[in-house]
């Protein structure tokens, strides 16, 4: 989409967090709703080949959240609570199942730019900076690893 | 690169003087005496640093007649680049999703002014 900018990411080298910034065609309030609406989020939060399946969503401060991302034939299951909603960010926690673990604290923020633009920042932290590699590696931000799952594959097709 | 080359790199930047000899060195070699010039430490220290520096895989000192020069490994700071990338490539497919998504929600409001969108 030509309205768009690419996104821009960053990995500081002094704390295990991850930034992302990227800008919208629409406004921040289109952004949060994509974001909080259970319905509008299993839309696009992916990845392409997979099925999300809303388990349960309270998008509200102290609220929490569950689903399960279904990608060639197994079931990844993801948690966490809002610990903060607001119409101009979303404060939440992040936990893939498999690796309980492992909590990422995620900053979301909606950014005005006028003219029904806006721009989304993240802030992902994780527990330490082998957290944040295996994170960058094993596609967690989408929810699978593509490895993991060629491996599951070849284990239900008999091959490991 | 495995993780636990990648887990070494970054904690290998996590320092600041550390990141500096890597600035420093992205200019050209150099010896462990110029290096250590600017810092208030012992030249023990220096070394210390560039162990872990070594270690990492961040950077060499080839083996050749004193003083021997420092040379950065710019290798491993590529691969760590193609990581980040890959990152950042997955995350842009997710917002192309979200463009996707926000564009039909534009649509149904300029339509009917609907405060609400429906999953459809």
């Amino acid at each position: 989409m030509s309205t768009t900018t690419e996104t821009a990411i960053e990995a500081d080298p002094k704390l295990p967090i991850i930034r992302i910034t990227r800008e919208f065609a629409a406004t921040p309030g289109q952004l949060f709703r994509a974001h909080t609406d259970p319905a509008l989020f299993a839309r696009w939060v992916g990845p392409d080949a997979a099925r999300t399946r809303i388990e349960h969503w309270d998008a509200r401060t102290g609220g929490s959240w569950r689903y399960l991302t279904r990608l060639g034939g197994t079931d990844y299951a993801f948690r966490g609570c809002f610990h903060e909603v607001r119409p101009d960010r979303i404060v939440q926690t992040f936990t893939y199942e498999g690796e309980p673990d492992g909590v990422a604290l995620e900053t979301l923020w909606f950014e005005d730019l006028g003219g029904a633009r806006s721009r989304l920042r993240s802030q992902t932290l994780v527990d330490s900076f082998a957290g944040r590699d295996a994170w960058l590696a094993s596609d967690m931000e989408t929810g699978v690893s593509d490895g993991y799952a060629t491996l599951q594959r070849m284990v239900d097709d008999g091959a490991v | 690169m495995a993780a636990a080359t990648l887990t070494r790199v970054f904690s290998a930047l996590a320092d600041p003087t550390r990141r500096d000899i890597v600035a420093r060195l992205a200019e050209g070699d150099a010896t462990v005496g110029q290096l250590a010039e600017p810092y208030q430490m012992t030249l023990q220290a220096v070394y210390k640093h560039l162990r872990v520096l070594e270690d990492a895989g961040l950077v060499s000192r080839p083996h050749g007649p004193q003083p021997r020069p420092v040379r950065l490994e710019t290798a491993v700071l590529t691969e760590m680049e193609t990581w980040i990338e890959r990152y950042r490539r997955r995350a842009e497919q997710r917002y192309r999703r979200l463009d996707a998504l926000l564009a039909t929600m534009s649509h149904t409001e300029d339509k009917d002014g609907a405060d609400d969108v429906n999953d459809h």
